[in-house]
């Protein structure tokens, strides 16, 4: 059960060295840089310290006790990454599949739309302009409530 | 009071700074919006449409509606694009 935010790479081989041991099914996601057909470099990716990491392990335990998951992993990089590389994962570990995968889309669903970050483009001519939410992110998250 | 006012993306480009320190009466987040949009045309300008503006307080997503009796920091940002 852990929540990170970092601007290194990550090797999702070593973060997922043990993750899970003795549960039954294991769904991981890794999240990478589109170039968008070569308009894209990179990404510059801002976020908002401490609430971060609040926010991440708070998402975390929600998906925890709503699914029962044995254990949960959250990496989120920040700064500027290129394209290829990847921004982000998620890990869930649970008794039966089904949990393992509805607990990473609910993750995912909720970092999308609900974690503070903030993609910026970086194209060829250099810094572009800010990704902007999209509505069916909105839409995949309320899916969850009520 | 005084608050710990952050700002994020395109609302800190806007407004030229990461961050400052305000002295303020206001008892909630739009008490404290309309305050920092009469500072000056650049304020205004990032905070002009508020339906493109998120808040925490103290680190927790919260609304305009928001009391800020209690409160340290205040950020304001466009709306979360993570994942």
């Amino acid at each position: 059960m852990s929540a990170r935010v970092q601007s290194a790479p990550f090797d999702l081989g070593a973060e997922l060295a043990g993750f899970g041991a003795g549960s039954g099914a294991v769904v991981t996601f890794t999240g990478l840089v589109r170039d968008e057909g070569g308009r894209l470099q990179a990404l510059e990716i801002e976020h908002y310290p401490g609430m971060t990491e609040k926010a991440l392990a708070a998402y975390g335990e929600q998906a925890a006790r709503r699914f029962g998951l044995d254990d949960w992993r959250i990496l989120h990089r920040h700064g500027r990454l290129a394209a290829g590389e990847p921004i982000m994962m998620v890990a869930t570990a649970a008794r039966h599949r089904e949990a393992a995968f509805q607990a990473a889309e609910y993750l995912m669903d909720w970092l999308k739309s609900r974690a503070p970050f903030w993609k910026r483009e970086i194209g060829p001519d250099g810094p572009g302009a800010w990704v902007e939410a999209r509505a069916e992110d909105e839409d995949a998250l309320s899916r969850w409530q009520g | 009071m005084a608050l710990d006012v952050l700002y994020f993306a395109w609302l800190r480009e806007r407004i030229g700074q990461p961050r400052e320190r305000i002295e303020t009466e206001a008892a909630t987040v739009r008490e404290l919006v309309a305050q920092l949009a009469a500072m000056d045309e650049w304020h205004a300008a990032a905070l002009a449409d508020l339906s493109a503006v998120r808040v925490a307080v103290d680190q927790e997503l919260a609304d305009l509606d928001a009391p800020l009796s209690d409160a340290r920091e205040v950020a304001f940002f466009p709306p979360m694009t993570g994942g």
